[in-house]
Parts: C-alpha cells; sequence; structure tokens
C-alpha cells in the first residue's frame, strides 16, 4: 500500500463478530481505540496500555492478541471477534460466559472481556485443560477482585460443557477453593 | 498514552521496505510483532516518523532447516516457531525457552527475530542465540550480512543493525549429537521479565553456560574437565565477573545467587539431558 499520511484519516474495512464495518483511523490510533471511540464497540477495555494487563484481549483471525500492542491500521482486512460476538442473538450466553456467572468468576468485570477472549482460544486449541495449564494460559490476564480461583473453576466447568461431559453432581467442587 | 504521530507504510515487498529504510534511515521504525516497540510508542519513549510494517511481507514468514540450523524469518512469530512439529526434537533449548516468552497471546504476535532486534538484556532468545552460537541475518540496500550473536548484541537495548538495514532472519543451530539442553529462569510471575535467565548445553564434560538478566547483553561462559566443587567455584567466579545489575526487581547480591543456584541446577539438568 502507498504511504499513508499521519494527518490523515485512512479507511479501515473489518469484519467485526462476522459482521462487514469500516471506520477510519489516523496511522498512529490503536486498534483498541478504533474498536471503542470509531465502531462503538465498547465491551472491549483499555487498562495498561502497554501489553501488560490483558484488559484489550480480543482475537484476531482466531489468536488472541492485545488490541493496544497494534494498530487500527493493521487490521483492514481481518476478522476480528470481540466480547460483543459470544452470546448468541437473542442473549443467550455462550458456555464460557455462563460458567463464569455460575463460578462467581468477576466481580467488577474489567478484565472479564479480555479473560473470555483468552480463554476462548485456549479451550479451542485444549479442550482439556489441567488447572495449572490454565493458570498459566491466564497468567497474561490480570485480575484484581477474585483472586483468580473462581476463574479457574468457571474455565473447568465451561471446558467440561463444551467437551459435552455430563456434570457430576457429587464430585467436589473443581477445585481446593472453599465454598460455604 | 497514545503514539505521536507518524506515517505508516507496508511495503508489498521487501525492496520496498528497504528502499524506505534507505530513504528515511533513522527516523524510520521497522515494526514486526510489536510487542516490544507498540509500548515504547505508547509511552513515548520512541518517536519515529515512519513506521515500515514487515509482518505480513512475503518471503519472511518462514521456518526452514538449513545447514544444522534452523533459519527463521523476520515475520515469524513466536507462535508459530512453538507450534513448529520438529522444535522439540531440533532445537530443545528454544523448545524449553519460549513459554517463558511473556504470556500466549503476546508471543501470539511477537517475532522471534523481532525480539533480538529488540535485544532486551532479560529476553529469552537472545539469550538462546548466544549460548547457541547462532547468527543473525542482516539486509540493507548495499546487500546482506550475517552477524554472529556475540557481535550482534552490542549492547542492552542496541545492536549491530545500522539504522538503513532490518533483520531479515536468524539461525539457531539445532542439536548437536551426544549435547543435552536446558533453561530456566526466575521471575516474579510467569511470563513476567526475566529477573535471571539461563540457559545451559552440557556435551561429554563441556560446559557451555549462557546468563541473561544480570549484563547489559546475555553473558557466555564455557568450561571443560568441572566436576563437583568446582563447578560451584566457576559459578561464583562467573556470577562475580558479570557485576550484576541492581533494580527495583532485585540486588545484585540476589542475581549473583541465582546465577549460583539455577546455573548449577540448569548443567545439571543439562546433563541428565545428554545422558538420555
Amino acid at each position: 500500500m502507498p504511504l499513508a499520511a499521519k494527518d490523515a484519516r485512512h479507511r479501515i474495512a473489518l469484519t467485526l463478530n462476522g459482521e462487514a464495518v469500516e471506520g477510519y483511523a489516523e496511522p498512529r490510533m490503536l486498534l483498541v481505540d478504533f474498536l471503542r471511540y470509531e465502531l462503538g464497540a465498547t465491551g472491549t477495555h483499555v487498562g495498561c496500555e502497554h501489553g501488560v494487563c490483558g484488559a484489550c484481549t480480543i482475537r484476531i483471525e482466531g489468536r488472541a492478541t492485545r488490541a493496544c500492542l497494534m494498530l487500527a491500521i493493521q487490521v483492514d482486512g481481518k476478522s476480528l471477534e470481540t466480547v460483543e460476538g459470544l452470546a448468541a442473538p437473542d442473549g443467550a450466553l455462550s458456555p464460557l460466559q455462563q460458567a463464569f456467572h455460575e463460578n462467581f468468576a468477576l466481580q467488577c468485570g474489567f478484565c472479564t472481556p479480555g479473560l473470555l477472549m483468552s480463554i476462548g482460544e485456549v479451550l479451542e486449541r485444549n479442550p482439556k485443560p489441567s488447572e495449572d495449564e490454565i493458570r498459566v494460559a491466564i497468567s497474561g490476564n490480570i485480575c484484581r477482585c477474585t483472586g483468580y480461583q473462581e476463574i479457574v473453576d468457571a474455565t473447568l466447568a465451561a471446558a467440561a460443557v463444551l467437551r459435552g461431559d455430563a456434570p457430576d453432581s457429587n464430585a467436589p467442587a473443581a477445585s481446593s477453593s472453599a465454598k460455604t | 498514552m497514545k503514539p505521536a504521530a507518524f506515517d505508516y507504510l507496508r511495503p508489498i515487498d521487501l525492496d520496498e521496505a528497504l528502499e524506505a529504510l534507505h530513504e528515511y534511515g533513522s527516523d524510520a521504525k521497522v515494526l514486526a510483532g510489536g510487542q516490544s516497540l507498540m509500548p515504547m510508542l505508547n509511552m513515548r519513549l520512541l518517536n519515529p516518523s515512519v513506521i515500515v510494517d514487515i509482518s505480513e511481507l512475503a518471503g519472511l514468514g518462514a521456518i526452514e532447516e538449513t545447514n544444522g540450523a534452523i533459519e527463521i524469518g523476520a515475520a515469524v512469530t513466536q507462535a508459530e516457531l512453538g507450534d513448529w512439529h520438529a522444535l522439540a526434537r531440533k532445537a530443545p533449548l528454544l523448545a524449553q525457552a519460549l513459554p517463558n516468552i511473556g504470556h500466549f497471546q503476546t508471543r501470539n504476535r511477537g517475532t522471534v527475530c523481532g525480539s533480538l532486534a529488540h535485544s532486551d538484556p532479560s529476553s529469552e532468545l537472545p539469550l538462546c542465540l548466544a549460548t547457541l552460537e547462532g547468527e543473525v541475518v542482516l539486509r540493507g540496500s548495499q546487500g546482506t550480512r550475517t552477524v554472529g550473536a556475540a557481535a550482534f548484541q552490542t549492547a542492552m537495548l542496541t545492536t549491530d543493525c545500522g539504522p538503513q538495514e532490518m533483520v531479515v532472519g536468524a539461525r539457531f543451530p539445532t542439536v548437536a549429537s551426544g549435547a543435552g539442553y536446558a533453561f530456566a529462569e526466575v521471575a516474579r510471575r510467569h511470563g513476567d521479565f526475566a529477573i535471571v535467565a539461563l540457559a545451559a548445553i552440557v556435551t561429554g564434560d563441556t560446559i557451555r553456560l549462557g546468563v541473561g538478566g544480570v549484563a547489559d547483553t546475555p553473558q557466555v561462559r564455557s568450561w571443560s574437565a568441572l566436576e563437583g566443587e568446582t563447578i560451584d567455584d566457576a559459578l561464583n567466579a562467573f556470577a562475580w565477573e558479570m557485576g550484576g545489575s541492581e533494580d527495583v526487581h532485585a540486588t545484585a547480591r540476589y542475581r549473583r545467587e541465582l546465577v549460583r543456584r539455577i546455573g548449577r541446577k540448569v548443567i545439571e539438568d543439562a546433563r541428565d539431558a545428554a545422558s538420555r
């Protein structure tokens, strides 16, 4: 492509959650800001803006990626998924969202979109992750409310649902967390 | 924290990328995965006038095995290398080091060569390249040259790559017969910058140990025919020679202690791997 000038807004067309959308951005505009301010998709959150906290994690061509470490102009023609695309059109939660809800895996909810998008790729690549594998996988998403235990529980529960395993009502909680 | 304004170029081929670097020189910055460059732009530690995006440049996306080395193109991500079918068999040190690089979300985007070009003192890939005595392939409008790891990494965040050149690939030697490899690092949490990272290669009675996170660049020593107590003496001498940086994460003394303790462990792990 020809040189995109710094002071001009350039047309960016992409697929967002299966829908063709377009907007305009200067070359320096971060992808996460483009999603929020240009496309109005505010489900993706902005945290640290240097790739550490994971709040802005979205999926680009299926891969979980930091939207604060990419430029909007880089995703022209690409297919993106954000938290807005998880629930069904009628509002029914995805299995992972439902598991978060049932396992108290969020409190303030700021980290939740990033965690959902990260774990989505984890479960696609590894349908039966161990607790340790989940902990390593979510180490790039900072949560300051839950202490992570409930997120691990929710991930294990969602993995079981996605695999089609029948829940064992006599089994103890998926992890060692005490629930009274 | 938003980047200052810059022009953006996505060249259609390597020649156009090199022309841009020739024209703009140090005013341009090459963007590959952006997992180090983008934070620096966001924090305005860098203020280039042109960004040259090579992340999808044709011809830079291959992993190839040639002449006893794995040659990795400049657009290959760390995740793609991790998924490469022969990695554990051909490059056990890289296979062990890769999971320690950031998080899977940053490895999805971050490139192998970008990490080398960034040359952070605590980074895993520059350490592996130095310990394995690999090479970096640089290309400029004047031609191509190949630089060994020790000559490439000249100082903290500084390399031998000129302003009109770019890294087009890196060569990591493949596994040597009879050699054992081991990697270990200590960080506050998984995926954080390493306080100390260590890579060991043991072949017969020869030990080669690389240490990252202590000096400005990865430091490597080789010893022959060391046994028992003398390994500890050699590690102690090595730890003191490197000095050691003192920062908010760890004291220099703590880093020396990690070199002594984890150094011994990683050497033993490599020896075990060699005897299997």
